[in-house]
């Protein structure tokens, strides 16, 4: 199973990040290559949302030790858009609600950012619709939910397809998934893990965080990891998930 | 409790003002000219005045300008134009049923709408500015919509400062006239250089069942201190809507009184203030719900950089006999700056029962999530802040009930985040 030939992508080399004091994850070392899919598994409190808040940029960590190299560059001294517009896409466990700003106008402005940083032309606003509609019906969005203020009153699974439709316009290549398949119901777990699925593509890398091992079912991945206390404790195939569905973190909780 | 009267009444007299020698006109003048020697400039021990500080105005002598400047050249097609607070020129043709003059000239003529309303909407008591503006009334217009008539474009009257050779101090004199059911969209819209007064005062009587949106967007000169006073009488059934857009004036003062006089009358205030550098920007408002089964409105925002001062003041009066009185008030207000600051006073006096009256105030700075979240999509950390900003003043702009002039404000307020 082990992709010997991919290139590395994402290398999190030892890394220690504290909040407030407190160090919350203690050494992680986690290789992803390019086109490759990896879970993060783990209960709560082991430190997922860190990790993935930390890889994007994220105020309010202190890395205290180690690493992050994404396509070879020091990750973590480039601020949040440099990220974003370097091809890395964290979709939000929870999506913040902005009154006042309407999602088209934010979809647009967000692509164009991406597209300017690669040196592409940007969009005016017909040639951006013509695409945003495209994605809308790929993803089979009612084209009634990006006329509104972004997110703002959005039900959770709403705002968890808003991630997704950023996501396939933004065409990121490395896509961080942080529990986006918390609170959802299964239709809206089918759009999600659709939306991934489609873009899978020998280019394109994705790291899917999560507490549950069902979305697992839908987005299958090449290695699994199991985060605990803060650590790696273990690695493995898809079965690991599998077996955790059966025997729980209790034993790897307690071995961290 | 009275600051120096200072030389803002100063010698000269009224003798050459417009209808001297008319006993009512006169009198009004002395009655002004003795308010404001009894009050003098409100200091910040007068409570009203608690939070903005006017030294600005302190010291140095002034002129005031009886004779309009020559800028006669001042490029606008508004259907009014005054120039340091004398009628310049009109624009014709004015809508069939609408008549808009200069104050000066209905003075002159005797005007039996103006002898009967000037002075009786704003009253003297306590009120430094409108004493002052009293004591010097001359110029202005007069703007009367008849009985039934509907304008919807918006008539756009122009406000215009221009330097002297000594500081300027004037104080124009509007009064605007709405017969029963008719209705007006009015835009306002103040410009300036240099350092002056602009103390303007405006009376409004709105009879039943009229409607009048009323605009301002003050782009005051920075030097300047503008204080605009306008006080609203509304009959039954009759809806007064007044939106401000604050951008310009070193102090600029926007205080609105509404009476909502009979049963079924309502009044919406809205606004943004937009400050920065040292500005002092100041909403006091008064409403007095004086009927029965009338509704109040009120919206402000501020957004405030570098040591700019907000002020909101809002107090609403609900009298005895005012049952099913619907009211509410919000002020929301945006920091950018650790130095900016706002004093938000709401004050509810209500005698009356079964009314519905609710008010709120919120401070707060650029939500970082909301930033982090659009910076993790690619935008540039400057973009996304503009984005949030924008998308604050879209809260106060969406208010405006007329799609043309919402337009304009926007615009005119999205602007401001560019301006030095």
């Amino acid at each position: 199973m082990e992709k010997n030939a991919a290139m590395t992508l994402l290398s999190v080399e030892n890394l220690r990040v504290a909040v407030e004091g407190e160090e919350i994850l203690k050494g992680i070392n986690l290789s992803i290559g390019t086109g490759e899919v990896h879970a993060i598994m783990g209960p709560n409190g082991s430190g997922k949302s860190t990790l993935s808040h930390v890889l994007a940029g994220r105020d309010g960590y202190q890395v205290t030790e180690g690493r992050v190299l994404y396509k070879g560059e020091d990750l973590l001294a480039m601020e949040p858009e440099e990220r974003a517009q370097a091809g890395l896409f964290l979709a939000f466990q929870y999506p913040v609600e902005i009154p006042g700003v309407p999602t088209v106008s934010f979809l647009k402005h967000a692509m164009n950012s991406v597209r300017k940083a690669k040196g592409l032309n940007t969009l005016d606003a017909f040639e951006f619709k013509k695409i945003m509609d495209a994605r809308l019906a790929d993803l089979q969005i009612d084209n009634s939910m990006v006329r509104r203020p972004l997110n703002a009153g959005f039900s959770g699974g709403e705002k968890k397809r808003m991630e997704i439709l950023q996501m396939a316009l933004l065409e990121p290549e490395l896509t961080i998934l942080d529990e986006t398949d918390s609170g959802l119901d299964i239709d809206a777990l089918k759009v999600v893990a659709d939306g991934v699925n489609a873009m899978r593509s020998p280019d394109r890398t994705t790291l899917v965080i999560t507490h549950y091992q069902r979305l697992l079912n839908h987005i299958v991945p090449d290695r699994v990891h199991v985060l605990a206390g803060g650590r790696i404790v273990r690695s493995g195939d898809p079965s690991l998930a599998l077996e955790l569905e059966e025997s729980g973190y209790g034993d790897m909780v307690t071995a961290a | 409790m009275a600051g120096e009267p200072t030389g803002l009444l100063h010698a000269g007299g009224t003798a050459s003002l417009p209808g001297a020698g008319n006993t009512w006109i006169d009198s009004l003048r002395e009655a002004g000219a003795r308010r404001f020697t009894g009050l003098g400039l409100p200091t910040r021990k007068v409570e009203d005045w608690k939070y903005t500080d006017l030294r600005a105005l302190s010291g140095s002598a002034w002129d005031l300008p009886v004779e309009p400047a020559d800028l006669a050249n001042i490029e606008d097609d508004a259907s009014a134009v005054l120039i340091n607070g004398c009628w310049m020129r009109g624009h014709r043709p004015l809508p069939d049923g609408v008549e808009l003059v200069s104050l000066a000239r209905a003075i002159e003529d005797g005007d039996d709408v103006v002898r009967h309303h000037l002075g009786s909407v704003a009253s003297l008591a306590r009120k430094h500015f409108v004493a002052l503006n009293t004591a010097w009334l001359a110029d202005g217009l007069v703007l009367k919509v008849a009985d039934g008539v509907t304008i919807d474009g918006p008539l756009r009257i122009t406000l215009a400062g221009a330097p002297g050779a000594q500081r300027l101090a004037w104080h124009p004199r509007n009064l605007i006239v709405l017969g029963r059911e008719a209705s007006l969209t009015l835009v306002m819209h103040h410009v300036g250089t240099g350092d002056y007064l602009a103390n303007l005062v405006e009376e409004v009587v709105l009879e039943r069942g009229a409607r009048l949106r009323h605009y301002r967007v003050q782009d005051d000169s920075p030097d300047a201190v503008n204080v605009s006073t306008t006080e609203v009488k509304v009959a039954g059934d009759a809806t007064y809507e007044n939106f401000v857009l604050a951008t310009g004036a070193g102090v600029g003062r926007n205080q609105i009184a509404v009476e909502l006089a009979e049963p079924g009358a309502s009044v919406r205030l809205d606004g943004a203030c937009l400050g920065r550098h040292r500005q002092q920007l100041d909403t006091t408002t008064v409403i007095d719900h004086a009927a029965p089964r009338c509704t109040s409105r009120e919206a402000y925002r501020y957004i405030l950089d570098d040591s700019a001062k907000g002020i909101f003041q809002g107090r609403v009066t609900v009298r005895k006999h005012a049952g099913g009185t619907d009211s509410h008030q919000s002020s929301k207000t945006l920091l950018l700056s650790g130095k900016a600051g706002i004093d938000a006073k709401p004050e509810l006096e209500i005698y009356a029962d079964d009314v519905s009256c609710g008010h709120g105030a919120t401070v707060g700075e650029i939500d970082q999530d909301a930033l982090f979240y659009m910076r993790s999509r690619g935008i540039p950390l400057e973009e996304a802040r503009d984005l949030l900003i924008a998308a604050f003043i879209e809260g106060a702009v969406e208010t405006i009930t007329s799609p043309e002039v919402q337009a304009l404000i926007r615009d005119h307020a999205l602007a401001w985040r560019t301006r030095a």
